[in-house]
């Protein structure tokens, strides 16, 4: 500890000056900005490297000379095996087996005893009820047919994040390679996953269960990590002492003990998987993700309000289960027992599936629900929402009106002027400020590899909106998270907000704010402030609730104020988890942007979006990676700045 | 002097042990063996220097505060640390220089040991915990399962078999934990602090369990702890460690009267000898005083026998062993002086 304080001592003293010197200069190049060649204004041409080309060249050289694309196709063509099995199975697609489809009330009973046996009556009455409601809204079909996506990817997800978290936790060198392309990875945002699969599998649900297999197997990897190094040492000793082999140690000690971290590694598979599902509609996935977009673009709100039910339903769901398969503890019976009082659910399952399937063949409808039958809420729905529109359109006109010609475009076009060598600068001042010459240099790699890709002003325009959301995001995230940590029984409700709309798919955000501002750069911006307000007011409760409480006290008997106390004593400490909370909002905020593209922004989404259309791998990865350096830059900073206080308020 | 019985083959030896924690050990070594007072930066030397015989069927506490190369110390005569130099010798076999397989199959057959936090698995029960080792050595699941229940019988959890660690008090995942390190039949038994993470009554009680388990299992016991109290209790011999090295290695008597460094001296300082001393430790040879009236018996403490003590009006009063043999003669008022405290 006093070697790294010592460290940062030596070199802070030349730091300010350095910071002080770019940043002076990033302030002359702006002033002079009439005046300062072109050169210094946009990279020049012919400085632009053809990154693309290059991974274009690349592609097809691992296309058709290595004949990855046979290694590929054979994949797919297995996965698409399986995935025709699923498919016929719930949704009755005609494909081998030809069994299905399952009656939904077989599903929907089947899904209830799961709640059951995980997690008690309540998670039995939302499992079973999620797909009732399913059924009975006429969305069996394309609900199954997401989920069949679901069932076969996140098993090769979890299989596939084991082993590599094995090897990466095994093998230091692997874990070296590993952990730079998992943060990558992390920060890609989803399109520039789907864009090679595109060129290697075509378009279709196989593609999108490949997508989904990539998109999250990263989680996975670091949980499996995380929960091995966790192990208590005395177990692994116990094992070993035990005389296991070092294979019997990994089997039937390492990964049993850390079973919780491996299945929160596997809750997180499922959601990331949910979450690709719905996008991959884009890359011609069925399913309830595709008639969302319809919907929207055809500015069918109720239909679309009912759809993003279903999804969110389904989101909380597989959430609730799978963490609470999680948390499971075993229990132990009491000796003599007989069978069906040990296995209740068991049996009370068999026998409601039993009397589900004879009681589907004498009436249909608990079989399949056609069309023609279902319920539809979307009438009242659109009714409300004309109503809501009517009631509320002065205000969201004024206000769009507002943003777009005195905030957004302004601060677009002052963004836009603003001469790229002066933000490479002032971006090299920030890293100094918080890092030294390292983060400097880390810095200008991220953003100068952005410039010279040639993408910078559609690059300028996500970072203004970007940030000009996440600003407006914590105008609304700090002061409720504040507000929320008030009382302990207020922090546990938000946070318990805060969790179920993180499990929303993000695609979901935009339903609202369609309906309320349709299609343009508004509503995109006021998506990503939701969006991106929901970590921000968690991470401040937290980081406010975790404030030791001696020194609360030691506060008030000192005698502070509950102002004093908030701006003297909590915030400070808990601001390094709020910045972590900052750092997460721009994640998700990129994440957005890039997402509600569709809607019409003119951003780097936009440009990866026709990438997408065009199959064009190299475009694609290197817009992918223009939002990855972006987001990454920004995790440099964050972290190392939260890094920097928090050893300041612990030393 | 000369008629003493040949002494019987050490079950555990350790010749010059050392082990140097940090990234380079082995240059960290050559420095400390050049000057013993060295401290190699970046590293630890957690044994040092250590010899010492464990006899079969004895008892060996190492009592060490925390930080002293104690656990450590046990660590490497498991071989779960590799030791930088030395060497350890299992029943005349050094054990560093066995392969894996043949190191797994000694602790397969010959060790058992229990642990501090327990060490259990949580997602097995009390039953399959004790039933782990045999499984590691491939034993029947019909035959384990009948030992491990044999072996939780024993240690007092008959009708706890199917209960999870997390369903069972500290005491009773300790007698898990000691269930589990005997139900391979060890000849050996490593302790390592096993009622440390107890509270005072239960340790107190899991400490007469132990007590009888010893006497019913006859085993080479090597037992940690950093209570002191806890050493004279159940000891044979004791040795205690400072910064990896072992200060002195004795029985509790002869800590607690001879201490050999200052170190050791502070421990006993605080200790209550009449406790701690038995009457036979105390006595001097017979020396042609006559022998009269009832002998004491030998085992005993000065604390247990302080009112017959006070009560003798004999200046010198015979000690008998086990079978009632006299085998010595103790000085009443040396014994009522540790007793009573030195006379004013």
């Amino acid at each position: 500890m006093s070697m790294v304080d010592r460290i940062d001592l030596s070199s802070s003293s030349p730091r300010p000056h350095a910071v002080c010197l770019m940043l002076g200069l990033a302030a002359v190049l702006i002033l002079g900005r009439d005046f300062l060649p072109a050169e210094l204004l946009r990279l020049p041409d012919w400085l632009v490297v053809p990154f693309a080309h290059w991974i274009n060249a690349g592609f097809a050289f691992l296309r058709d000379d290595l004949g990855l694309m046979q290694v590929t196709r054979a994949f797919a063509a297995m996965l698409e095996w399986l995935l025709d099995v699923t498919a016929n199975i719930l949704y009755g697609k005609n494909r081998w087996p030809r069994l299905g489809p399952l009656p939904w009330s077989v599903v929907a009973i089947s899904m209830a005893a799961l709640g059951w046996w995980l997690g008690g009556w309540k998670l039995a009455a939302l499992a079973g009820g999620t797909f009732v409601w399913i059924a009975v809204m006429g969305q069996w079909q394309w609900a199954m047919e997401t989920l069949s996506v679901i069932v076969v990817a996140a098993p090769f997800s979890v299989l596939a994040g084991l082993i590599l978290g094995i090897m990466a936790w095994r093998w230091t060198a692997v874990q070296r390679v590993l952990n730079p392309i998992l943060n990558v990875a992390q920060s890609l945002p989803h399109f520039a996953y789907m864009i090679p699969v595109v060129v290697f599998i075509g378009v279709g649900p196989k593609a999108g269960a490949i997508v989904t297999i990539i998109f999250s197997v990263p989680p996975m990897i670091r949980m499996t990590g995380l929960g091995l190094r966790k192990v208590p040492e005395e177990v692994i000793e116990a094992g070993r002492m035990s005389g296991a082999t070092p294979w019997q140690l990994l089997t039937r000690v390492r990964i049993p003990t850390a079973r919780r971290d491996i299945l929160i590694g596997v809750n997180q598979v499922i959601m990331q998987c949910l979450a690709m599902v719905v996008l991959a509609s884009f890359i011609g996935m069925p399913g309830l993700g595709q008639k969302l977009l319809q919907l929207l673009q055809a500015l069918k709100i109720g239909l679309s309000v009912e759809i993003g039910i279903t999804i969110v339903l389904i989101a909380v769901v597989l959430d609730r289960l799978s963490r609470a398969w999680a948390k499971r503890q075993p229990l132990h019976h009491a000796e003599g027992l007989s069978w069906a009082r040990r296995h209740p659910v068991l049996l009370v399952w068999t026998v409601a599936i039993a009397l589900a399937f004879a009681l589907s063949l004498v009436f249909p409808l608990l079989a399949q629900v056609p069309r023609r039958d279902a319920l539809s809420i979307a009438a009242p729905v659109d009714a409300l929402v004309d109503w809501l529109i009517r009631l509320v359109d002065p205000v969201t006109t004024w206000l769009r009106w507002f943003l777009i010609t005195w905030v957004l475009i302004p601060l677009r076009d002052a963004i836009l002027w603003l001469p790229f060598s002066a933000v490479l600068l002032a971006v090299a001042a920030a890293g100094w400020a918080v890092g030294g010459w390292r983060s400097a240099l880390v810095m200008l790699g991220f953003i100068g590899a952005i410039a010279l890709s040639g993408w910078w002003d559609r690059a300028m325009i996500t970072v203004y909106m970007v940030g000009f959301s996440v600003f407006l995001a914590t105008l609304i995230g700090f002061p409720l998270g504040i507000w929320a940590s008030a009382s302990e029984t207020r922090a546990n409700r938000v946070l318990l907000v805060c969790d179920s709309l993180q499990t929303f798919p993000s695609f979901i955000y935009l339903i609202p704010v369609v309906m309320l501002f349709g299609v343009n750069d508004v509503a995109v911006v006021m998506a990503v402030v939701t969006f991106a307000a929901v970590p921000l007011v968690r991470y401040t409760i937290e980081g406010l609730r975790g404030v030791a409480p001696e020194l609360i006290e030691a506060a008030h008997m000192s005698g502070t104020t509950r102002r004093q106390m908030l701006w003297h004593v909590q915030l400070p400490m808990a601001a390094p988890v709020m910045l972590v909370g900052v750092n997460q909002s721009v994640m998700f905020s990129l994440f957005m942007v890039i997402i509600a593209a569709f809607i019409g922004t003119q951003d780097l989404g936009q440009e990866l979006q026709r990438a997408l259309s065009a199959s064009d791998v190299g475009k694609g990865m290197v817009l992918g990676l223009a939002v990855a350096f972006l987001g990454l830059a920004v995790d440099h900073l964050i972290t190392r700045q939260a890094q920097r206080m928090g050893t300041g308020a612990g030393g | 002097m000369t008629d003493i019985p040949p002494r019987p083959a050490p079950v555990i030896s350790c010749r010059n042990v050392w082990k140097v924690f940090g990234p380079r050990p082995e240059a960290a070594l050559a420095a400390l063996r050049a000057d013993p007072g060295a401290r190699p930066e970046g590293h630890v030397t957690a044994v040092h220097d250590v010899s010492l015989d464990i006899m079969p069927g004895e008892m060996l506490v190492v009592m060490g505060l925390s930080g002293s190369g104690k656990s450590t110390l046990v660590r490497c005569l498991s071989r779960l640390n590799e030791i930088t130099a030395g060497e350890i010798l299992i029943e005349g076999q050094d054990i560093g220089k066995l392969n894996e397989a043949a190191l797994i199959d000694l602790r397969r057959r010959k060790m058992g040991m229990v642990f501090q936090s327990f060490g259990l698995l949580p997602n097995r029960n009390a039953l399959e915990n004790v039933a782990f080792p045999l499984e590691m050595r491939g034993q029947p699941r019909a035959a384990r399962i009948e030992r491990a229940r044999e072996m939780l019988a024993l240690v007092g959890l008959k009708g706890r078999e199917g209960y999870f660690p997390r369903e069972l008090s500290g005491g009773q995942q300790q007698r898990v934990g000691i269930a589990r390190s005997l139900a391979v039949e060890p000849d050996i038994w490593f302790l390592d602090e096993p009622f440390s993470a107890l509270d005072p009554l239960i340790r107190r009680e899991m400490q007469d369990e132990f007590l009888r388990l010893k006497g019913m299992l006859k085993k080479t016991i090597i037992f940690i702890t950093h209570d002191f109290d806890e050493a004279l209790r159940l000891a044979d011999r004791i040795a205690i460690m400072k910064d990896g090295r072992v200060e002195q290695i004795d029985t509790p008597g002869r800590i607690v009267l001879q201490p050999a460094t200052d170190y050791v001296a502070r421990f006993t300082a605080e200790i209550d000898r009449a406790r701690v001393l038995h009457v036979s430790g105390l006595a001097g040879p017979v020396a042609g005083r006559a022998i009269e009236g009832p002998a004491l018996p030998g085992g005993q403490t000065l604390r247990d026998l302080a009112r017959r003590l006070v009560n003798d009006s004999r200046d010198w009063i015979p000690v008998a062993d086990g079978t009632g043999r006299v085998t010595g003669m103790l000085e009443r008022r040396h014994a009522l002086d540790i007793l009573l405290g030195e006379a004013a």
